[in-house]
C-alpha cells in the first residue's frame, strides 16, 4: 500500500485529446498553485539563510533585502567562537544516535514477540503499549523525573537516553510493519530448523530494512529536534544540545539577528542532510503509522 | 511437583520464548513510562514536595486547581490553541495532499519543500518565526502595511495576537506530517469511483464531497486524534517562542505543569493537572471513537 507513494499518482484514464484541451489549462493552474503556494511555505528558511549572511543592522530594513548586498560568510566562521557550537552539536548526536540504536534493536525485537510469537497475555500487554501512546508524556513527566532524580541521572546524558529509547511509538511501527510479512515464511524457517530468535535475525531483520529505516529516521529528527526532554534534565552547559545551546545564545544576545540565524542555519543542516537521504523512508514510515 | 503433558510444556516455552522478545523494551518501558503513569495518578492525590514525605489528601489538589487562575488561564489558552491548530493544520493538510495527488512532474520535489518544516530544528523554527512576526520592522507585518492594513497586530509581542502566532507558525510545522498521512489515504481510493461518477456527470465538488471526503474518513479519524493529543500537549513551540507570555497570554496546561512540578517541585499539585490535561485528551478521543464508529453504521 505505501509503496505507492514513490510512484507518481496515477494518470486518469483519459483520451488524449481531452487532456490536450481542458487538462492543459487544469495543469497550469495546478502547477502554479503549487509553485506559489511551495514558495509561500519556504519564505522562511529564505529569510533564515539571507540573514544569516548579513550584519545585524541590516537584518530588518525596509524594504526587506533578499539578497544582501555584501554577503557576510564570516559569520559562518565567527559563530564558532561565540558558542561552544561543536560542543552542542556532538551532544545531540550521541544522544540522537544511541536513542536510535535502542529504540530500533529493542523496537524490532519486541515487535517480533508481539506479531509472531502466540502466548496467553500478549494482546493484553500490546494494548498497554498502544494506551500509552496516548497519555500525553506531560501527565507523567513528574513521576519520571522523581525517579531519575532518586537514581541520580538527572543532568545526564543517559537519563534522557533511558527516556527516549523505550518509546511505545517503535514498538508500535514495527509491529504494524511485521503483520504484513506472511507467516508461511516464519512457519517454513520453523520446519528448517530455525529458532524464534534465528527467524528474528535471519529471516525477518532483511525484509523488515525500509521499516527500520523509517523508524530510526522518525526516532533520529525527533530526538535532535526534543527540547522539552533537554530543557528539563540537562542543566550543565556542557551536556547541552543544539537546541538548548541555540535557544540560550538567542536569550543572551536578542539583538545580533544574524549570528542567530547563523547559529540556526548550523542546527537545521545535519538533520536536513539526513532528512534528504532518507527521505522516502520518512514518508513510509508516516503512512504506515497511518493505516491499519 | 506434577507431570507436564507435552502441548502444555510447549504452550510454556512459546510463552518464555514470547517473553524474552519483548523483555528488553519491556523493562525500561514498564519502569519509565508504565510505572510514572500509575504514580501519576496516585501522586494527583498527595500532597508531596521535594522536602516532605507524601501524605494522602484526597481531592485537595483538584480543589486547589478549581480555585487557582493560572489553571484557568491555561486550560483556555490550550483550548484557544487546540481549537485553531486542529482545524487549520488539517485543512492545509488536506489541501495540499490534493493538490499533489495528481498526475505532476516534480510532485516529490513539492512533497519534500512541503514536509521540510517539519524536520527542521524546533527552535530554528520558533527563532525564524519570531524574527518574521517582529511588530514594527518584521517581513509579515511590511507585507500587511503594504497591502494597506496600517494597523497590523504586534503578533507575540502582543497578549491579544501572541496565541495567533504560535498556531500559525504550529500550523506552518505540522501540515506537511499531516499531508502525507493524507497523501497515504487518497492513494488507497479506488480510481473506478471517479471514473464512474464522472460517467454520471458528478462535478469536481461533487466528486470530492461523495467520494474523497467519505474515502478518506479513517485517515481523517487518524489524524484528529493525532493532532488533538499532539495539541493539548504542546510545549516546545510556546516555550521557545513566547515563554507564555506577554503576561499569561500563551501559558499552556504542559507549562503549568512544568512549572509547578518541576520547578517548584510540587509533584502532587502539578499531578493533579496533568491528570486533567490526560481526562481532556482522552475525552475527546472517546467521542472522535463514537462518531467514527456511528458514521460507518
Amino acid at each position: 500500500m505505501t509503496a505507492l507513494l514513490d510512484t507518481p499518482a496515477r494518470v486518469t484514464g483519459r483520451t488524449p485529446r481531452s487532456t490536450s484541451r481542458g487538462g492543459t489549462a487544469g495543469k497550469v493552474a495546478g502547477y502554479t498553485l503549487l509553485i506559489v503556494l511551495s514558495l509561500a511555505v519556504m519564505i522562511p528558511f529564505a529569510w533564515m539563510l539571507s540573514s544569516s549572511l548579513k550584519q545585524n543592522n541590516q537584518v530588518f530594513t525596509v524594504p526587506i533585502q533578499w539578497i544582501p548586498t555584501e554577503l557576510r560568510w564570516e559569520n559562518y566562521a565567527e559563530i564558532w567562537d561565540r558558542i561552544p557550537l561543536w560542543t552542542y552539536l556532538g551532544n545531540s548526536m550521541i544522544l540522537s544516535v544511541s536513542v536510535t540504536a535502542l529504540q530500533v534493536l529493542t523496537g524490532s525485537f519486541a515487535a517480533y514477540g508481539f506479531a509472531k510469537v502466540r502466548f496467553p497475555g500478549r494482546d493484553a500487554l500490546f494494548l498497554a503499549y498502544i494506551a500509552t501512546i496516548a497519555v500525553p508524556w506531560q501527565a507523567y513527566m513528574v513521576p519520571q523525573y522523581i525517579i531519575m532524580q532518586k537514581l541520580g541521572l538527572v543532568d545526564t546524558h543517559l537519563s534522557l537516553i533511558l527516556l527516549q529509547a523505550f518509546g511505545a511509538f517503535g514498538v508500535f511501527l514495527m509491529r504494524q510493519f511485521y503483520l504484513t510479512i506472511p507467516d508461511e515464511l516464519s512457519e517454513a524457517a520453523r520446519l528448517d530448523g530455525l529458532s524464534e530468535y534465528g527467524i528474528w535475525a535471519r529471516v525477518i531483520l532483511p525484509l523488515s530494512k525500509p521499516a527500520l529505516a523509517s523508524l530510526a529516521l522518525l526516532t533520529f529528527v525527533n530526538t535532535w529536534n526534543d527540547y522539552m526532554g533537554p530543557f528539563i534534565y540537562l542543566t550543565s552547559n556542557d551536556l547541552w544540545t543544539v537546541q538548548i545551546g541555540l535557544r540560550a545564545f538567542v536569550g543572551l544576545y536578542d539583538a545580533e539577528y544574524a549570528m542567530i540565524m547563523t547559529g540556526s542555519v548550523i542546527s537545521v543542516v545535519p538533520i536536513l542532510t539526513v532528512f534528504l537521504l532518507g527521505q522516502r523512508y520518512f514518508v513510509r514510515g508516516i503512512a504506515t503509522s497511518g493505516l491499519k | 511437583m506434577t507431570v507436564l503433558t507435552s502441548t502444555a510444556r510447549k504452550r510454556r516455552r512459546t510463552t518464555l520464548i514470547g517473553w524474552s522478545f519483548i523483555l528488553p523494551n519491556f523493562i525500561g518501558f514498564a519502569a519509565l513510562t508504565l510505572v510514572p503513569v500509575v504514580a501519576a495518578l496516585a501522586l494527583s492525590f498527595m500532597e508531596w514536595d521535594s522536602y516532605s514525605s507524601p501524605e494522602w489528601v484526597g481531592l485537595a489538589n483538584f480543589e486547589r486547581m478549581w480555585n487557582n487562575a493560572n489553571f484557568w488561564v491555561a486550560l483556555k489558552n490550550t483550548c484557544f490553541y487546540a481549537l485553531g491548530h486542529i482545524p487549520l493544520t488539517l485543512v492545509a493538510a488536506l489541501g495540499f495532499a490534493m493538490l499533489l495527488n495528481r498526475p505532476l512532474r516534480g510532485v516529490g520535489l513539492f512533497r519534500t519543500a512541503l514536509f521540510f518544516p517539519y524536520v527542521t530544528s524546533l527552535v530554528a523554527v520558533a527563532v525564524v518565526w519570531n524574527m518574521l512576526f517582529s511588530p514594527d520592522l518584521g517581513p509579515i507585518n511590511q507585507f500587511l502595511r503594504a497591502i494597506g492594513i496600517d494597523n497590523p497586530p504586534g503578533w507575540t509581542t502582543s497578549s491579544d495576537w501572541s496565541m495567533a502566532a504560535v498556531v500559525l507558525t504550529s500550523v506552518w510545522r505540522d501540515m506537511g506530517y499531516y499531508m502525507v498521512l493524507y497523501l497515504a489515504g487518497l492513494q488507497t481510493i479506488p480510481p473506478e469511483l471517479y471514473e464512474a461518477a464522472k460517467v454520471d456527470g458528478a462535478g469536481a465538488w461533487a466528486r470530492f464531497r461523495n467520494i474523497t471526503l467519505p474515502s478518506l474518513r479513517p485517515t481523517t479519524f487518524f489524524v484528529v486524534i493525532m493532532l488533538t493529543i499532539s495539541s493539548f500537549k504542546v510545549f516546545d513551540l510556546v516555550q521557545v517562542m513566547t515563554e507564555g507570555g506577554p503576561g499569561r497570554s500563551t501559558l499552556v496546561l504542559s507549562q503549568l505543569i512544568f512549572r509547578e512540578g518541576i520547578t517548584q517541585g510540587r509533584f502532587g499539585y502539578s499531578s493533579a493537572i496533568s491528570m486533567v490535561l490526560f481526562v481532556i485528551v482522552l475525552l475527546v478521543t472517546l467521542i472522535q471513537f463514537r462518531i467514527q464508529q456511528r458514521s460507518e453504521r
